[in-house]
C-alpha cells in the first residue's frame, strides 16, 4: 500500500488480477484475442456474453488449465506464467469450474477437507476451518456424511463454492454457478458470495449467462463478444443499456 | 472328506496370493485408471533383486524388504519415464506400451539369467499341520494369510484414514477438480504406481517358494488369475479382489483335485464368462450414482 492513509479494502485501486495481451486458441482462429483486463482488489466483476464468447476459456486460462498462445496474467503483481495449476492455487487463486465439480465418490466432509488441505495441513485447525464453513453454508452441515453423488444440484453447487472458500483464496473464478439451479437457490448462493466478498475483500470474477442475477451482485460488468471485450462498465450501467443487451446478451 | 478339507485349505492359501496380486491391480486402477499389463513382469524384476539379496545375506526378511523397495522403485520409474510420455486420452496406448514393456523385461531377464528356474526356500515349513488326522494349512500358508490380511488392513487405513489417501482417491476420480483444489495430482499417480508395484512384488515373492522356482515367466499365470479376479470383483473394489481371489483359488484347487489340473484354467474362464454375463461391472461394483 503506497497511500499513507489506510483505505477500506473494497475501495482500494490496487489491481488484484491483471490480464495483458492475452491470446488463447485451441486450433484455428483464436478464442480470445489480445485481451486486456484489470480486476481491482475486492471487486466483484461479472463476465457476460453469449455461448462461445470465450468466458470459460478465459477462466481456464487464468487458472492454468489452458495454456495461452501469448500474453501475461498476474496475481497481485506476481506473474503467473509457467506456474502449474496447483501452484497458482497456492498463490491464492481458486476456481469453481462449470457443471458438477463435486467429487461424487467422496462425502461432503471429505470434499471440504480436500479443499483446505494445501492451506491447513494440521488436522484440528482444518476441522475448525471446515466447521466455520458449515456455519455459513448451513444446508451442507446437515449432509456432511452424504456422498457427493447423493446431493441435489443446488447442494452440489453450494458445496463447490464452500470448498473453494475454505482455503480463503484471494481471487475466486466462478464459471456459471447458476447453471440448472432454481432462482431461489441462485439468489441464496449469490447472497453468500456478495457477503463473503464484502466481509473478506475477496476478488471475484463471475462468468454468467444469468445476466440479471450476476449484475445484481456485481460492481462491474464486462461483456465478451467473440473473444474481445465489447463493453466494460459499472454493473448498473450495463443493466440499463438496452442496445448492449440486445446485441450481446440476447434479451 | 479329508481330501476336500485339504483342497479347501490349499485353495485358500493360493487364493490369498492371487487376491494380493489382484489388489495391486485394483490399487493402480484406482490411482491412475489404467490396467497395467506389465504388473507381473515388473514384479519379477523386483523378486530377482530380492532373490539376490537373500542369496547374499541369507536372510529372507532382507529379501522381502528389497522386493518391496525395488517394486516401488520400478513402479515409479515406469510411470515417470514411460507411461507419463504416452497419451492418456484413451486407454489403448498405455496398454500397448505396457505389453511392449512385458516383452522387453522378460527378454532382458531371460538373456541375463537364462531360462532355468531358481528354487527359492520358504521362510517357514511348507509341511501342512494335521488337525485330527486331516492335513490342512502349513505354517507358510498361515504366514501368507497374515501378510495378506495385514496388507489389506494397512491399505484400508491409508486410503480411508489419511489425508494422503484422500488426495489419492480424489486424484483418481476427478483429476482436474483435484488440481484446482491444489492437489499435486502427478505426484499422487506416481505414488499409486509405487504402492501397486510393491504389493505385486510382495505377492510374487510369496508365490515363488510354492512353485517350481524363479524364472522370467513365474508370475504369468498368477497375472492371468489375478486379472480374472479383478474383473470379477470389480476393478474398483479392494474387498472384491480379496473375496474374488479366495473364490478363484479354491475353485482352481477343487477342480485340480477332483477333475484334473488341465480343467482348472477352463473352470476359471467359465466363471469369468458367467460373471460378465450376469454383472458386467463386477460383483462388487459400486451402485449407480445419482445423475440428476
Amino acid at each position: 500500500m503506497t497511500t499513507p492513509t489506510e483505505t477500506p479494502a473494497t475501495t482500494t485501486t490496487r489491481t488484484m488480477l491483471a490480464i495483458e495481451g492475452l491470446t488463447v486458441g485451441y486450433a484455428g482462429a483464436p478464442v480470445i484475442d489480445g485481451m486486456r483486463l484489470d480486476v481491482p482488489h475486492g471487486a466483484v466483476v461479472a463476465l457476460l456474453g453469449a455461448n462461445g464468447a470465450g468466458k470459460t476459456t478465459l477462466l481456464r486460462t487464468v487458472s492454468g488449465l489452458v495454456r495461452p498462445r501469448s500474453g501475461r496474467i498476474s496475481l497481485d503483481g506476481q506473474d503467473l506464467s509457467g506456474l502449474s495449476v496447483e501452484d497458482r492455487v497456492r498463490r491464492g487463486l481458486a476456481q469453481v469450474p462449470e457443471g458438477r465439480s463435486v467429487v461424487s465418490e467422496l462425502t461432503v466432509e471429505e470434499n471440504l477437507h480436500l479443499g483446505a488441505l494445501w492451506k491447513i495441513p494440521g488436522r484440528s485447525a482444518r476441522r475448525a476451518a471446515v466447521a466455520e464453513v458449515y456455519e455459513a453454508f448451513e444446508p451442507l452441515a446437515r449432509r456432511r456424511r452424504s456422498m457427493g453423488h447423493q446431493l441435489s444440484g443446488g447442494e452440489r453447487q453450494m458445496l463447490a463454492l464452500a470448498r473453494a472458500l475454505v482455503a480463503r483464496p484471494r481471487v475466486l473464478l466462478l464459471d456459471e454457478p447458476s447453471l440448472g439451479l432454481a432462482p431461489r437457490v441462485v439468489a441464496q448462493l449469490f447472497a453468500i458470495l456478495r457477503d463473503t466478498a464484502e466481509r473478506t475483500g475477496l476478488t471475484v470474477l463471475l462468468a454468467e449467462q444469468n445476466v440479471t442475477s450476476a449484475l445484481s451482485i456485481a460492481d462491474r460488468g464486462v461483456v465478451l463478444g467473440l473473444g474481445e471485450i465489447v463493453a466494460d462498465a459499472p454493473a448498473a450501467e450495463i443493466a440499463a443499456d438496452p442496445a448492449l443487451r440486445h446485441a450481446y446478451l440476447g434479451f | 472328506m479329508d481330501r476336500l478339507a485339504f483342497l479347501l485349505a490349499t485353495g485358500l492359501a493360493r487364493g490369498l496370493v492371487i487376491a494380493l496380486f489382484a489388489l495391486s491391480l485394483v490399487i493402480i486402477w484406482r490411482a491412475a485408471r489404467i490396467v497395467n499389463f506389465a504388473q507381473a513382469a515388473m514384479a519379477i524384476v523386483a523378486v530377482y533383486v530380492a532373490f539376490a539379496v537373500t542369496q547374499a545375506t541369507g536372510s529372507f526378511w532382507l529379501g522381502l524388504a528389497a522386493a518391496l523397495v525395488t517394486g516401488a522403485a520400478v513402479g515409479a520409474a515406469v510411470e515417470r519415464w514411460l507411461i507419463r510420455l504416452v497419451p492418456s486420452t484413451t486407454p489403448l496406448p498405455g496398454m500397448i506400451v505396457a505389453i511392449g514393456l512385458v516383452m522387453v523385461l522378460q527378454s532382458a531377464i531371460s538373456i541375463a539369467f537364462g531360462p532355468k528356474h531358481r528354487p527359492m526356500a520358504a521362510p517357514f515349513s511348507e509341511q501342512p499341520f494335521s488337525v485330527g488326522g486331516v492335513a490342512v494349512l502349513s505354517p507358510y500358508d498361515l504366514f501368507i494369510l497374515l501378510v495378506a490380511l495385514g496388507v489389506v488392513a494397512v491399505l484400508a487405513v491409508l486410503f480411508n484414514g489419511t489425508t494422503l489417501g484422500l488426495q489419492m482417491r480424489a486424484s483418481a476420480m476427478a483429476p482436474e477438480v483435484s488440481r484446482l483444489l491444489g492437489v499435486r495430482v502427478p505426484r499422487m499417480i506416481t505414488l499409486g504406481w509405487m504402492l501397486s508395484s510393491a504389493v505385486a512384488a510382495l505377492a510374487v515373492l510369496l508365490l515363488v517358494p510354492t512353485e517350481l522356482g524363479l524364472n522370467a515367466h513365474s508370475a504369468d499365470i498368477l497375472f492371468v488369475h489375478a486379472f480374472t479376479v479383478a474383473v470379477l470383483g470389480g476393478l474398483d473394489s479392494p474387498s472384491g479382489a480379496l473375496v474374488g481371489g479366495v473364490v478363484v483359488g479354491i475353485l482352481i484347487s477343487l477342480v485340480t483335485g477332483f477333475l484334473g489340473a488341465g480343467l482348472a484354467p477352463i473352470a476359471v474362464l467359465v466363471l469369468l464368462t458367467v460373471v460378465l454375463l450376469v454383472r458386467p461391472g463386477g460383483i462388487f461394483a459400486a451402485k449407480e450414482a445419482r445423475t440428476a
